[in-house]
């Protein structure tokens, strides 16, 4: 029986439990100290998510109206039109593509130009004006990779122009990034307090029990029983340290939804937001993992600096 | 059995703490080690729990060489000796069944064992009626007994005990000495490190006496002598 196994004995796991609960205890003010810095981070973390979700739906509702527009080389014929239109569809980065024939182009362009004044559009049909205006119009799924996709549209043959708003897109692009720049910047600084604070609350625990320590290595125990309750310690802040703000923020978020649904009707058309469900199925697992994830990454690297066994 | 062979330490560059030490001591043997402070007892007591490693030598146990076990075999190799210390290195904050029981926990035994060893211990160092005590309601001796209890619960086959009456006046260290012969006469062999020479005298075992990290004397009291 190996150390590791001896460890997962039930009544061993139970021990090592409770002496990890009671290390959390004894030292109260650290233990706290960590848990609200823990808690502060997994907040903000739930914030910024909320927050980038939210935008990012809307971004997403931008984009889906952003289109490039492929028109092509005089003469060209259906079945070129159609394999052009087969190319597109294998892009990966294109969602759908709408083919507006010239006919359609030009009864579009009576409805908004001689609207009321529809008489005035007879007698064209036989000699369409914007008979070179058949085209693709374009969907994406992301309008990052837009400028890759013209570039390909462009090299195709059959293709007179590709029509596109750079500006429309990469600001969204840009803001979207910063976003996810300044919060992961920020996420990240308060990961690494709470990673100190945590070695430090190990740490502590370590030294009171030196003595503990000491007399359980001349039993025998093995690296993993003495080493275990601090990783319990670790792994206990993490997890209160996560779950005290995800149930803030779940308050939070619902009475959010019907303070601006009840207040700012005017904005609802513009700030729409998804629902707590949605935002939280995916929160609450991330959070807690990453609140594990620290507690457990913090009192491991303490445990190697200063628990020798 | 015990075989020390050729053994020095030294803790730096200067003079050594333990100069070339030779000793058998054979399976079910009661052994008193003596000398004056600072001729090497307790770094000879360090080297057999393997805390410290020889500068030179080796150490073979039951057939084992000390040299031979790797890092992750050393918790193995301690759950076959028990220790007991002059200041008794008892858990301030558990009662006396806790910290016997704490013995058995470290090396995962399971429930149902512990609750039948504990009391079992408790009864052959005397202490039943206090298994609730906190060690700072104890007296030095009975405090000594937690600590041979707790060196015991495991069942080793070796007792180490450095100046384990140190603390103690001199009743309680005759009442912790027979102790220790009693726990001898049930086939555990005992190394017992001491300054008391009156006990030592008075119980005729096999006496070691070290001086500035060498064995100076090694003879059966009362007996013939070994070397
Ligand atoms: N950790 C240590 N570092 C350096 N020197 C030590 C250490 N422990 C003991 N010594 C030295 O080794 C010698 C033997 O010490 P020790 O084994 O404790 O003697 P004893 O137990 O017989 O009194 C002494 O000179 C002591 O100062
Ligand atoms: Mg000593």
């Amino acid at each position: 029986m190996n150390g590791w196994v001896e460890a997962m004995r039930f009544s061993t796991f139970f021990y090592t439990f409770k002496q990890g609960v009671k290390n959390i205890w004894r030292n109260k003010v650290f233990s706290l100290a960590s848990i609200a810095t823990m808690s502060a981070c997994i907040f903000l973390f739930g914030l910024f998510y909320a927050i980038v979700v939210n935008f990012q739906t809307i971004v997403r509702e931008v984009e889906s109206g952003v289109a490039v527009t492929v028109f092509f080389e005089d003469g060209t014929s259906k079945e070129a039109m159609e394999q052009i239109g087969a190319q597109i569809d294998k892009r990966t980065e294109v969602s759908r593509k709408v083919f507006v024939s010239a006919e359609e182009a030009w009864e579009e362009f009576g409805k908004v130009y001689f609207s009321g004044a529809e008489n005035m559009m007879e007698g064209f049909e036989e000699d369409n004006p914007l008979a070179e205006s058949a085209h693709y119009e374009i969907y994406m799924n992301d309008v990052a990779s837009q400028s890759t996709l013209v570039t390909y549209l462009q090299s195709l043959e059959g293709v007179r122009e590709v029509r596109s708003s750079d500006i429309a897109a990469n600001t969204l692009t840009d803001f979207n990034r910063l976003i996810g720049y300044v919060s992961a910047g920020i996420i990240l600084i308060l990961l690494c307090v709470a990673v100190f604070l945590i070695s430090n609350t190990v740490t502590t625990g370590i030294t009171v029990r030196r003595e503990e320590i000491a007399i359980m290595k001349l039993i025998g125990a093995t690296d993993y029983f003495v080493r275990s309750p601090f990783i319990v310690e670790g792994i206990l802040i993490g997890l209160i340290g996560s779950a005290i703000p995800l149930v803030l923020l779940y308050f939070m978020y619902r009475r959010l939804i019907v303070y601006v649904g009840d207040r700012f009707i005017w904005l609802s058309n513009m700030l729409r937001f998804l629902p707590v469900n949605q935002v939280f199925s995916t929160l609450v697992p991330v959070a807690l993992l990453l609140g594990v994830g620290i507690g457990f990454l913090g009192s491991r690297l303490t445990i190697r600096k200063h628990l020798k066994v | 059995m015990i075989v020390i062979d050729n053994v020095s330490k030294a803790y730096k560059a200067g003079i050594p703490a333990l100069n070339g030490i030779s000793l058998h001591i054979n399976t079910g043997e009661f052994v008193f080690i003596v000398g004056d402070s600072g001729s090497g007892k307790s770094t000879l007591i360090k080297l057999l729990l393997k805390e410290l490693e020889p500068t030179e030598g080796d150490i073979i146990i039951n057939g084992r060489s000390l040299n031979g076990i790797r890092h992750k075999q050393i918790p193995r190799f301690r759950r076959n000796i028990g220790v007991v210390f002059q200041d008794f290195r008892l858990l301030k904050d558990r009662n006396v069944y806790e910290n016997i029981a704490f013995a058995q926990r470290v090396i995962a035994t399971p429930s149902k064992k512990i609750k039948r060893r504990v009391p079992m211990m408790l009864s052959m160092v005397g202490l039943a009626a206090k298994y609730k005590s906190y060690p700072k309601q104890l007296s030095g001796g009975e405090q000594q007994r937690v600590a041979i209890a707790r060196a015991l619960v495991n069942e080793p086959k070796i007792l180490l005990a450095d100046e384990p009456t140190g603390n103690l006046d001199a009743h309680n260290a005759w009442d912790i000495m027979k102790l220790l012969d009693e726990i001898n006469q049930k086939g555990t062999t005992v190394l017992v490190v001491t300054h008391n020479l009156e006990i030592v005298k008075a119980m005729k075992k096999r006496v070691i006496t070290m001086r500035k990290g060498v064995i100076v004397s090694d003879e059966r009291m009362g007996g013939s002598n070994e070397i």
